[in-house]
């Protein structure tokens, strides 16, 4: 167990408009991975295609994104646990190479989320929840992030400003990252000016500073076994430890609302499988898709026990200097959001990080990463724990 | 021969109903009646809300309708700028989570609560509603 490797990570640049299509955008980030990895399509024995259909309009778009990847006859799969798909895809190959039925497999995420007209998307956000019995009351999907940061600032005595410094540091490494959609430096003036943006409300207590934004984009990872990533690749990154847990959907099924137990679940199975701890992670992605998200996600990883995410930010602990550096590429609420394609594009960041290959991002000398990907309002968790080192 | 009757009661919950075929349509006869209703199972005692016409712990269907009656208190709740399609004459509103002990309920806030007067913690309860476009649903009240 515990023998298969990453060689190869894509991303295309992550925009509100893609000039092209959903197969196109695909490629963009396959092309970038299969150089990096310096293989050809020859290669691979299987891909997992990982997006959220309601925004494609394409039925089952795995085969043809695949066949536009010159990935035939092998087979497809397809995946989707909505904005944790390629993560969740991750996962999948990671089995089907374990399992030993499959090498090499590429996992390609993608999402075009302009795909369909704005209206449509306002639509289909109504439906982002249980439509039978939540829907009807007119929900959103920041609303419902919205009313976790409202419990968790009551019960947790944290100001609205612990929210605006996650994004003021996000910004600051969105505008190192040329393949993130928001580049703009963001201050926590901003949160309080009248008339900005940032401040402007959205859902109570959070603003659209403490928003992502939707985003068309793709992001490929390839996989290989331990006897084909030691052939083909000098900095192979190893799988340490894979977890994935599931919360209920409607609110009505949550024990709290001030942690995603979904992640808790995820970390606790990936920290067992990997046999570490949160004090050995060096870097970390984690689902910054509302401000309040990365909050709890420093406690559902255990770098901070509950209540005390407050202190790692206002510390800048979770700077790139900070003891525990997260979001150093800029998070969702820099790169952007194209729902399939985020996990995909964590995944390919930590593995950057621990080939010392971030450029200006560059966390110092980590040796083992962490990505929290999830799935709805903190519906799919899945936690992964990469290494330069294979497992002992 | 004439078509079978669909029972698409259910399309009459909620500024806009997504769904409107379920077991549970006699929940929407219960709120024309100022009813909110709960199932319970009445194999195992299993009390349900949203309703359910399954109960997953004992896998029985053998279920009852008994009222959400009480005081619930706040979990939490948030006040919406944006809203989805066809939610744009309701805005803004207050979602909100109250937790009954053995339950919880999820829907809205009743428009006449003022937002000062919202706090985490404090009890409310749970009416049924008629909104303006004729459809049916429930919000919370001060207790």
């Amino acid at each position: 167990m515990g023998n298969v490797a990453i060689i190869g990570v894509g991303q295309s640049t992550f925009s509100r408009q893609y000039p092209g299509s959903i197969r196109e955008l695909a490629f963009d980030a396959f092309s970038e991975a299969m150089k990096d990895a310096q293989i050809t399509t020859k290669d691979i024995d299987g891909s997992v295609i990982c997006s959220s259909p309601e925004y494609d309009k394409q039925r089952s778009p795995s085969s043809l994104v695949a066949e536009y990847l010159g990935l035939i006859p092998i087979p497809t799969f397809y995946v989707e646990t909505l904005c944790s798909s390629s993560s969740t895809g991750l996962k999948l190959a990671y089995s089907l190479i374990e399992s030993g039925l499959h090498d090499m497999i590429a996992i390609v995420g993608v999402q075009k989320m302009s795909e369909i007209s704005s209206k449509e998307s306002q639509e289909r956000m109504g439906r982002g929840a249980d439509i039978q019995w939540e829907s009807p009351f007119g929900t959103m999907m920041p609303a419902y992030y919205a009313m976790h940061a409202q419990a968790y600032l009551d019960k947790y005595d944290a100001e609205l400003d612990d929210l605006a410094k996650v994004r003021v540091k996000s910004a600051t490494y969105g505008q190192l990252n040329e393949k993130a959609y928001y580049r703009k430096p963001v201050a926590l003036e901003d949160f309080t000016t009248e008339g900005s943006k940032m401040a402007d409300p959205v859902s109570s207590p959070l603003r659209v500073g403490d928003c992502c934004a939707n985003a068309d984009g793709s992001s490929c990872v390839i996989v290989a076994s331990e006897e084909k990533a030691k052939s083909f690749c000098k900095k192979p990154i190893w799988v340490l430890g894979i977890g994935a847990g599931l919360a209920s959907v409607n609110m009505t099924g949550r024990e709290s609302l001030t942690s995603l137990s979904a992640a808790e679940v995820a970390a606790e199975q990936a920290y067992k499988m990997a046999g570490v701890g949160p004090k050995d992670i060096d870097v970390a992605e984690v689902h910054d898709c509302f401000t309040i998200a990365e909050v709890m996600a420093y406690e559902n990883l255990g770098f901070a026990e509950k209540g005390g995410a407050k202190e790692l930010i206002r510390g800048k602990e979770t700077y790139k200097e900070g003891s525990i550096p997260v979001n150093v590429d800029g998070g969702l609420l820099s790169k952007g959001h194209p729902i399939g394609a985020t996990g995909g594009s964590q995944i390919r960041t930590i593995v950057l990080q621990l080939r010392d290959e971030a450029g200006q991002m560059q966390v110092k000398d980590p040796q083992i990463g962490l990505v929290h990907n999830i799935g709805g309002v903190g519906v799919y968790g899945n936690v992964t724990i990469l290494g330069r080192e294979q497992r002992g | 021969m004439a078509k079978p009757d669909i029972d698409d009661r259910f399309k009459k919950f909620g500024t806009v109903s997504f769904t409107s075929i379920t077991k549970t349509n006699d929940f929407i006869d219960y709120l024309e009646k100022d009813q909110v209703m709960a199932t319970k199972c009445k194999d195992c005692g299993e009390t349900f809300f949203p309703p359910r016409a399954d109960c997953y712990k004992c896998l029985s269907s053998n279920i009852e309708w008994v009222e959400v009656k009480g005081k619930g208190k706040l979990v939490s709740f948030s006040k919406l700028q944006y809203g989805p399609i066809g939610f744009e004459e309701d805005l803004p509103y207050s979602i909100a989570l109250l937790n009954y002990g053995d339950y919880q309920v999820f829907g809205r806030i009743a428009k006449d609560v003022s937002e000062a007067d919202i706090k985490i913690g404090m009890e409310m309860k749970t009416v049924a509603n008629k909104l303006p476009n004729g459809q049916l649903n429930y919000v919370f009240t001060k207790a």
